[in-house]
Protein backbone atom coordinates (compact mmCIF):
# COMPACT_ATOMS: atom_id res chain seq x y z
CA UNK A 1 0.00 0.00 0.00
CA UNK A 2 1.25 3.41 -0.80
CA UNK A 3 0.35 6.87 -0.20
CA UNK A 4 -1.41 8.43 -3.47
CA UNK A 5 0.53 11.80 -4.32
CA UNK A 6 -1.50 13.80 -6.72
CA UNK A 7 0.27 15.38 -9.65
CA UNK A 8 -2.19 18.12 -11.21
CA UNK A 9 -0.66 20.40 -14.09
CA UNK A 10 1.26 23.20 -12.37
CA UNK A 11 1.90 21.18 -9.25
CA UNK A 12 5.20 21.69 -8.07
CA UNK A 13 5.93 19.90 -4.78
CA UNK A 14 5.53 16.10 -5.46
CA UNK A 15 8.70 15.10 -5.26
CA UNK A 16 9.40 16.81 -2.08
CA UNK A 17 6.31 15.26 -0.71
CA UNK A 18 7.54 12.00 -1.99
CA UNK A 19 11.19 12.64 -0.29
CA UNK A 20 9.45 13.10 3.13
CA UNK A 21 7.28 10.30 3.15
CA UNK A 22 10.63 8.39 2.38
CA UNK A 23 12.07 9.80 5.18
CA UNK A 24 9.00 8.57 7.75
CA UNK A 25 8.60 4.93 6.02
CA UNK A 26 5.87 5.61 3.66
CA UNK A 27 6.38 4.43 0.09
CA UNK A 28 4.49 7.43 -2.50
CA UNK A 29 2.94 6.83 -5.79
CA UNK A 30 2.50 10.02 -8.12
CA UNK A 31 -0.88 10.16 -9.37
CA UNK A 32 -1.69 11.93 -12.49
CA UNK A 33 -4.74 14.08 -11.97
CA UNK A 34 -6.98 12.67 -14.78
CA UNK A 35 -6.42 8.57 -13.11
CA UNK A 36 -10.34 8.21 -11.25
CA UNK A 37 -8.67 4.68 -9.49
CA UNK A 38 -6.83 5.11 -6.41
CA UNK A 39 -7.56 1.73 -4.98
CA UNK A 40 -4.21 0.70 -4.04
CA UNK A 41 -3.88 3.79 -1.80
CA UNK A 42 -4.01 3.90 1.93
CA UNK A 43 -3.47 7.63 2.43
CA UNK A 44 -3.46 10.68 -0.31
CA UNK A 45 -1.57 13.66 -0.29
CA UNK A 46 -2.06 17.09 -2.70
CA UNK A 47 0.93 18.73 -2.66
CA UNK A 48 1.77 21.91 -3.60
CA UNK A 49 2.21 24.13 -6.66
CA UNK A 50 0.00 26.11 -9.21
CA UNK A 51 -2.71 23.47 -10.39
CA UNK A 52 -3.61 24.46 -13.88
CA UNK A 53 -1.94 27.97 -13.39
CA UNK A 54 -4.54 28.87 -10.56
CA UNK A 55 -6.89 30.46 -13.04
CA UNK A 56 -10.09 31.68 -12.33
CA UNK A 57 -9.16 31.15 -8.14
CA UNK A 58 -6.35 28.58 -6.58
CA UNK A 59 -7.91 24.94 -6.86
CA UNK A 60 -11.32 26.05 -8.23
CA UNK A 61 -10.10 24.05 -11.72
CA UNK A 62 -8.62 21.57 -10.07
CA UNK A 63 -11.53 20.14 -7.87
CA UNK A 64 -13.05 18.82 -11.02
CA UNK A 65 -9.68 17.10 -12.01
CA UNK A 66 -11.24 13.09 -12.16
CA UNK A 67 -9.01 12.60 -9.62
CA UNK A 68 -10.88 14.51 -7.16
CA UNK A 69 -13.97 12.58 -6.63
CA UNK A 70 -11.76 9.57 -5.88
CA UNK A 71 -10.10 11.84 -3.49
CA UNK A 72 -13.82 12.60 -2.16
CA UNK A 73 -14.92 9.07 -1.78
CA UNK A 74 -11.71 7.84 0.03
CA UNK A 75 -12.07 10.95 2.40
CA UNK A 76 -15.10 10.36 3.25
CA UNK A 77 -14.20 6.67 3.36
CA UNK A 78 -11.78 8.16 6.69
CA UNK A 79 -9.20 7.85 4.84
CA UNK A 80 -5.59 9.96 5.78
CA UNK A 81 -5.96 12.95 3.10
CA UNK A 82 -3.58 15.93 3.52
CA UNK A 83 -3.39 19.19 1.18
CA UNK A 84 -0.35 21.15 1.64
CA UNK A 85 -0.44 24.85 0.60
CA UNK A 86 -2.24 24.41 -2.75
CA UNK A 87 -3.61 20.97 -1.70
CA UNK A 88 -4.89 22.67 1.04
CA UNK A 89 -6.50 25.44 -1.22
CA UNK A 90 -8.06 22.72 -3.54
CA UNK A 91 -9.39 20.42 -0.63
CA UNK A 92 -11.63 23.91 0.53
CA UNK A 93 -12.69 24.98 -2.98
CA UNK A 94 -13.68 21.13 -3.35
CA UNK A 95 -15.60 21.63 -0.09
CA UNK A 96 -13.83 18.77 1.47
CA UNK A 97 -12.31 21.22 3.77
CA UNK A 98 -14.01 24.56 5.35
CA UNK A 99 -13.76 27.69 4.18
CA UNK A 100 -11.32 29.42 1.56
CA UNK A 101 -8.12 30.75 1.30
CA UNK A 102 -7.88 34.50 -0.33
CA UNK A 103 -5.02 37.06 -1.05
CA UNK A 104 -2.33 37.70 1.99
CA UNK A 105 -3.80 40.73 3.80
CA UNK A 106 -0.77 42.75 2.28
CA UNK A 107 -0.89 41.66 -1.30
CA UNK A 108 2.52 40.32 -1.30
CA UNK A 109 3.95 36.97 -1.84
CA UNK A 110 5.36 35.53 1.58
CA UNK A 111 7.78 33.02 1.55
CA UNK A 112 9.95 32.39 4.46
CA UNK A 113 10.13 30.29 7.45
CA UNK A 114 7.03 30.57 9.96
CA UNK A 115 6.69 29.50 13.44
CA UNK A 116 2.80 27.29 14.33
CA UNK A 117 1.75 26.60 17.64
CA UNK A 118 -0.30 22.56 17.50
CA UNK A 119 -3.41 23.71 18.78
CA UNK A 120 -4.81 19.88 18.25
CA UNK A 121 -3.48 16.75 17.94
CA UNK A 122 -6.67 14.96 16.71
CA UNK A 123 -6.20 14.93 13.05
CA UNK A 124 -3.94 13.05 10.45
CA UNK A 125 -1.29 16.19 10.75
CA UNK A 126 -0.79 16.46 14.30
CA UNK A 127 -1.51 13.07 15.95
CA UNK A 128 2.17 12.48 16.92
CA UNK A 129 2.93 16.15 18.15
CA UNK A 130 1.93 17.42 20.97
CA UNK A 131 -0.12 20.43 21.88
CA UNK A 132 1.28 23.47 22.31
CA UNK A 133 4.37 22.11 20.54
CA UNK A 134 5.84 24.96 18.51
CA UNK A 135 7.13 24.75 14.76
CA UNK A 136 9.38 26.50 12.33
CA UNK A 137 8.36 25.33 9.00
CA UNK A 138 8.75 27.51 5.32
CA UNK A 139 5.71 29.36 4.34
CA UNK A 140 5.36 29.71 0.57
CA UNK A 141 2.26 31.31 -0.51
CA UNK A 142 0.37 34.66 -2.30
CA UNK A 143 -3.66 33.03 -1.13
CA UNK A 144 -2.51 32.00 2.06
CA UNK A 145 -4.96 34.30 3.77
CA UNK A 146 -7.65 31.50 5.64
CA UNK A 147 -11.49 32.98 5.85
CA UNK A 148 -14.58 31.13 6.61
CA UNK A 149 -18.32 32.55 6.40
CA UNK A 150 -20.14 32.97 9.23
CA UNK A 151 -22.01 30.40 8.81
CA UNK A 152 -19.15 28.03 9.62
CA UNK A 153 -18.22 26.90 12.86
CA UNK A 154 -14.77 26.14 13.39
CA UNK A 155 -15.24 24.50 16.62
CA UNK A 156 -18.00 22.51 15.20
CA UNK A 157 -17.41 20.18 11.49
CA UNK A 158 -13.88 21.87 11.78
CA UNK A 159 -10.97 21.76 13.92
CA UNK A 160 -7.93 24.16 13.66
CA UNK A 161 -4.95 22.24 14.66
CA UNK A 162 -1.91 24.68 13.45
CA UNK A 163 -2.13 28.99 14.35
CA UNK A 164 0.55 30.98 13.05
CA UNK A 165 2.51 32.21 16.22
CA UNK A 166 5.70 33.76 17.64
CA UNK A 167 8.99 31.88 18.31
CA UNK A 168 7.58 31.62 22.24
CA UNK A 169 4.03 30.08 20.97
CA UNK A 170 2.24 33.38 21.23
CA UNK A 171 -0.55 34.10 18.67
CA UNK A 172 0.34 38.00 18.28
CA UNK A 173 -1.04 40.21 15.06
CA UNK A 174 2.85 40.68 14.16
CA UNK A 175 3.13 36.60 14.11
CA UNK A 176 -0.53 36.38 11.93
CA UNK A 177 2.19 36.49 8.10
CA UNK A 178 -0.87 36.95 6.09
CA UNK A 179 -4.19 38.33 7.73
CA UNK A 180 -5.09 34.56 8.18
CA UNK A 181 -8.78 34.27 10.63
CA UNK A 182 -7.64 33.41 14.14
CA UNK A 183 -4.40 32.97 12.65
CA UNK A 184 -5.22 29.40 11.45
CA UNK A 185 -2.08 28.21 9.30
CA UNK A 186 -4.34 24.64 8.95
CA UNK A 187 -7.55 22.72 9.93
CA UNK A 188 -8.67 19.55 10.17
CA UNK A 189 -12.50 17.81 9.49
CA UNK A 190 -14.11 16.68 13.06
CA UNK A 191 -13.15 13.26 12.19
CA UNK A 192 -9.83 14.42 12.10
CA UNK A 193 -8.66 11.99 8.95
CA UNK A 194 -8.59 15.03 6.28
CA UNK A 195 -6.29 17.85 6.72
CA UNK A 196 -4.78 21.13 4.99
CA UNK A 197 -2.17 23.49 6.15
CA UNK A 198 -0.72 26.55 4.09
CA UNK A 199 3.12 25.92 5.25
CA UNK A 200 5.56 23.30 3.75
CA UNK A 201 6.52 20.90 6.26
CA UNK A 202 8.31 18.94 3.40
CA UNK A 203 10.45 21.22 3.42
CA UNK A 204 11.76 21.27 6.74
CA UNK A 205 11.91 17.54 7.23
CA UNK A 206 15.47 17.17 7.87
CA UNK A 207 18.30 19.65 9.66
CA UNK A 208 20.17 20.64 6.24
CA UNK A 209 17.05 22.18 5.00
CA UNK A 210 17.17 24.64 7.78
CA UNK A 211 14.57 23.12 10.28
CA UNK A 212 13.50 19.55 10.91
CA UNK A 213 10.39 20.53 12.78
CA UNK A 214 8.06 19.33 9.82
CA UNK A 215 8.78 15.81 10.17
CA UNK A 216 6.68 15.59 13.45
CA UNK A 217 4.07 15.93 11.13
CA UNK A 218 4.79 13.35 8.67
CA UNK A 219 5.32 11.03 11.53
CA UNK A 220 1.55 11.59 12.45
CA UNK A 221 0.40 11.24 8.64
CA UNK A 222 2.00 7.72 8.99
CA UNK A 223 1.22 7.29 12.09
CA UNK A 224 -2.61 7.60 11.04
CA UNK A 225 -2.64 5.06 8.31
CA UNK A 226 -3.81 1.95 9.53
CA UNK A 227 -2.33 -0.86 7.70
CA UNK A 228 1.24 1.49 9.19
CA UNK A 229 0.02 0.86 12.54
CA UNK A 230 -1.31 -2.82 12.70
CA UNK B 1 -28.81 32.03 -31.19
CA UNK B 2 -26.20 33.26 -28.82
CA UNK B 3 -26.51 35.40 -26.38
CA UNK B 4 -24.13 37.08 -24.07
CA UNK B 5 -24.19 37.01 -20.52
CA UNK B 6 -22.48 39.40 -18.63
CA UNK B 7 -21.45 37.97 -14.88
CA UNK B 8 -20.06 40.14 -12.16
CA UNK B 9 -18.41 38.50 -9.31
CA UNK B 10 -17.22 40.37 -6.24
CA UNK B 11 -16.69 39.67 -2.33
CA UNK B 12 -19.19 38.83 0.15
CA UNK B 13 -19.67 42.31 2.03
CA UNK B 14 -18.07 41.63 5.22
CA UNK B 15 -14.72 39.80 4.54
CA UNK B 16 -11.78 41.63 4.02
CA UNK B 17 -10.44 43.05 1.06
CA UNK B 18 -7.02 44.35 1.41
CA UNK B 19 -6.83 45.35 -2.82
CA UNK B 20 -10.52 47.88 -2.32
CA UNK B 21 -9.61 49.45 1.32
CA UNK B 22 -5.99 50.02 0.00
CA UNK B 23 -7.18 51.72 -3.11
CA UNK B 24 -9.79 53.77 -0.99
CA UNK B 25 -6.77 55.10 0.93
CA UNK B 26 -4.94 56.28 -2.33
CA UNK B 27 -8.27 58.06 -3.15
CA UNK B 28 -8.57 59.69 0.10
CA UNK B 29 -4.57 60.75 0.30
CA UNK B 30 -5.52 61.94 -3.63
CA UNK B 31 -8.07 64.59 -2.01
CA UNK B 32 -11.06 62.58 -3.17
CA UNK B 33 -13.32 63.06 -0.46
CA UNK B 34 -16.47 60.77 0.95
CA UNK B 35 -14.92 57.32 -0.51
CA UNK B 36 -16.59 55.03 1.80
CA UNK B 37 -15.93 51.61 0.23
CA UNK B 38 -14.04 50.20 -2.60
CA UNK B 39 -14.25 46.58 -3.70
CA UNK B 40 -12.46 44.28 -6.73
CA UNK B 41 -14.37 41.95 -8.57
CA UNK B 42 -13.90 40.38 -11.65
CA UNK B 43 -16.03 40.28 -14.80
CA UNK B 44 -16.36 36.92 -16.71
CA UNK B 45 -18.23 37.85 -20.31
CA UNK B 46 -20.07 34.49 -21.80
CA UNK B 47 -21.35 33.92 -25.41
CA UNK B 48 -23.34 30.94 -25.40
CA UNK B 49 -25.24 29.23 -27.93
CA UNK B 50 -28.87 28.23 -27.02
CA UNK B 51 -32.11 27.75 -28.34
CA UNK B 52 -34.18 29.26 -25.51
CA UNK B 53 -32.92 32.50 -23.83
CA UNK B 54 -33.92 31.18 -20.15
CA UNK B 55 -32.37 28.12 -20.79
CA UNK B 56 -29.21 29.76 -21.51
CA UNK B 57 -29.80 32.08 -18.40
CA UNK B 58 -30.17 28.88 -15.98
CA UNK B 59 -26.90 27.31 -17.69
CA UNK B 60 -25.07 30.26 -16.58
CA UNK B 61 -26.69 29.90 -13.00
CA UNK B 62 -25.48 26.60 -12.47
CA UNK B 63 -22.01 27.67 -14.18
CA UNK B 64 -21.88 30.63 -11.83
CA UNK B 65 -22.84 28.43 -8.53
CA UNK B 66 -20.60 25.14 -9.55
CA UNK B 67 -17.08 26.81 -10.92
CA UNK B 68 -17.44 30.75 -11.37
CA UNK B 69 -18.17 31.75 -7.80
CA UNK B 70 -16.94 30.30 -4.47
CA UNK B 71 -20.34 30.72 -2.23
CA UNK B 72 -17.62 30.90 0.81
CA UNK B 73 -16.21 34.12 0.03
CA UNK B 74 -18.09 35.45 -3.21
CA UNK B 75 -21.54 36.57 -4.29
CA UNK B 76 -22.17 37.46 -8.14
CA UNK B 77 -24.81 38.76 -10.53
CA UNK B 78 -25.54 37.44 -14.07
CA UNK B 79 -26.74 40.33 -16.64
CA UNK B 80 -28.18 39.29 -20.20
CA UNK B 81 -26.85 41.59 -22.94
CA UNK B 82 -28.21 40.31 -26.00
Amino acid sequence: MTTAVVVFPGTNCERDVEYALSMVGLDAELVWHRDTDLAGADSVILPGGFAHGDYLRTGAIARFSPVMKEVERLATAGVPVLGICNGFQILCEAGILDGALVANQDLKFICKPVTVRVESTNSVLTAAATVGQVLRIPLNSYEGNYISDESLSLDGDTSVVLRYCDADGDLTPAANPNGSMASIAGIANSRGNVAGLMPHPERAIEDILGSSDGKVLFESFAASIPSVNA
Amino acid sequence: MTYRFIVQIERKPGLSDPEGATTARALTDLGFTGVEHVSFGRTITIDLEDEDPDDAMRSVETMCSKLLANPVIERYTIEAVS
